[in-house]
């Protein structure tokens, strides 16, 4: 009986650094993808709406292809066939290499989920206001931007918030494209020291810590900007 | 594109299904708009697709070579298949499992005694708020240390089991969600007629509230379900024999063809998956046809119910 290999925290003081980093990588990681795909899905949302039928065709491919392939295909994709096979660099230092390829490859993959997310909200904008927008002689892009997107948006932050947690949870898939990140160091240190309880807690309640205020923050946001009807 | 085709679409799409709110039936100027930017779309389209494809050709990426193994017979019957048969496997149980670990915990934040239901919301709000690798790496590497500090010697735990744990306790803790939600989205009349014909809180939950609950959340439900057959997927990362792991390491291992590999599995993703989805959509339709609930359909909508801290009305 060896109990106080059970609650033995010391690995965590130990390699107390070395995690801090690891989960800088993946902070790191969901900051860049969370911007790229925000940008990606908005422009792929107004793709599926636009009266463009090769643009909503593309569009709706791009979200059919991309929201049935497993992320972790999707990364491997980058690593292995966009980097290694295809010889797509950014950049020349492997470490930032890896990096950006783990960041398209979320990106990728999360943007199909933000348009979701985003066409769902312009679906919650009532007919008159679109019919308002159109009737004081606003094109469509002016009727998109000036009154649906923006009450979209304010729409769609719950969504688009519980979008970002799975994210920031699925930054972990990126050790699979070699990016290390906080998942990798916690198998590193499974490795080293055992697959022990307080090594996961305390991963977890890393994870926690970044998952559950993003969680806060998002219905706090969501309550303050709601829109009045 | 032909002229004639452009003008007659937008009329129709009008009076078919949902009108699109965006834009009217555009005039001959604004048709005249859209054909030009019909046509500078798919000009800007096809140049993404010649770049892609340039970039393949020049790396010999269309070779037969590479194509080839993908018309072999065995290369689907022994390599394929059995990838698949490993997917779909672990995709199953986990399913069964998840759904009852669902049911549990979802009945168990509904209970009214407090010790049952703060327990049961912790342990959901845990699983859901860590992700799914961590829990896998876990599952793996956990029993065997902690039966060591017992001083027993336990096998280690195999990657069809750890993946399947793992599956079990993130989809399960989503199902819990779900079911919670289809509960709460019943018209509270519903069980105070319950309890007004003498029925106890077991034979309203039982009786009433859960037959009408699993019709609204069936949708959800099956979502969630293609989310989980797309997490088996991780089973790449603990070496699983599944779909990506015979796609990427096997057939690409023998015969070096990374990327047609990963295009075939990834049809084979897509193609399950959006069978899975039309399941969920034919089901959401029945459902909001049917007159059998009184609850709100839950629909797929974007994936995972709201995480903690949001209202779970989404306005979806």
């Amino acid at each position: 009986m060896n109990f106080s290999q059970l609650l033995d925290f010391s690995p965590l003081q130990h390699d107390f650094p070395t995690i801090m980093k690891a989960f800088w990588g993946t902070i790191r990681l969901a900051l860049v993808a969370g911007v790229g795909s925000l940008f990606l899905g908005t422009v792929l949302a107004s793709m599926r709406v636009s009266p463009t039928p090769v643009l909503r065709a593309a569009g709706a491919f791009y979200v059919y292809t991309f929201r049935n392939t497993p992320l972790t295909l999707v990364l491997l994709f980058c690593s292995l066939g966009l980097s290694d096979t295809l010889k797509f660099h950014i950049s020349e230092d492997p470490g930032t290499n890896g990096f950006w390829l783990a960041a398209i490859g979320m990106t990728i993959y999360t943007a199909s989920f933000v348009c979701e997310s985003l066409r769902a909200g312009i679906n919650t904008v009532p007919l008159g206001q679109a019919e308002a927008a159109r009737s004081i002689g606003l094109t469509f892009g002016q009727s998109l931007r000036l009154v649906v997107l923006p009450q979209a948006f304010r729409a769609v932050i719950a969504p688009l918030g519980s979008v970002y947690i799975a994210m920031i949870k699925n930054t972990t898939v990126a050790l699979a494209a070699g990016y290390f990140e906080a998942s990798a160091q916690m198998k590193q240190m499974f490795d080293t020291y055992g697959g022990t309880i307080p090594i996961f807690v305390g991963f977890a309640v890393g994870f926690m810590v970044l998952t559950l205020p993003t969680g806060f923050f998002f219905g706090w946001l969501s309550k303050r900007l709601a829109v009045a009807r | 594109m032909t002229a004639t085709n452009t003008k007659a679409a937008p009329a129709r799409r009008r009076t078919k299904s949902k009108p699109s709110v965006l834009f009217d039936a555009p005039g001959p100027r604004a048709r005249l708009r859209n054909n030009i930017l019909t046509l500078v779309a798919a000009v800007i389209l096809l140049l993404v697709v010649y770049v892609i494809a340039a970039r393949m050709q020049h790396e010999h990426q269309f070779s037969s070579k590479l194509w080839k193994p993908f018309t072999i017979k065995d290369v689907w019957t022994k390599q394929i298949i059995p990838g698949l048969g490993g997917t779909l496997k672990a995709a199953a149980v986990a399913a069964v499992f998840s759904l009852v670990f669902g049911m549990v915990f979802g009945l168990g934040r509904l209970s009214e005694h407090r010790w049952i239901r703060i327990p049961a919301g912790a342990i959901v709000e845990f699983f859901r708020a860590i992700p799914l690798l961590i829990m896998i790496f876990f599952a793996l590497a956990g029993p065997p240390a902690i039966m060591d500090a017992f001083g027993r010697v336990l096998p280690p735990v195999s990657a069809f089991l750890a993946l399947v744990i793992g599956l079990t306790l993130y989809n399960g803790s989503v199902l819990a969600e779900i079911f919670r939600s289809g509960i709460n989205s019943i018209p509270r009349g519903q069980s105070e007629a319950g309890y007004s014909v003498g029925l106890r809180r077991s034979g309203v939950m039982l009786r009433i509230l859960v037959p009408q609950a699993i019709t609204a959340m069936m949708p959800a439900v099956v979502s969630q379900l293609v989310v989980l057959l797309k997490d088996t997927a991780l089973g790449y990362i603990i070496a699983y024999n599944d779909l990506l792991n015979a796609g990427l390491r096997v057939v690409s291992g023998n015969f070096g063809n990374i990327i047609p590999s990963a295009i075939v599995i990834a049809l084979i993703y897509i193609i399950i998956n959006i069978a899975l989805g039309f399941v969920a959509t034919w089901l959401e339709k029945r459902s909001r046809r049917s007159r059998k609930s009184t609850a709100r359909t839950l629909t797929g909508g974007t994936g995972t119910p709201p995480a903690v801290g949001m209202d779970s009305a989404i306005p979806i």
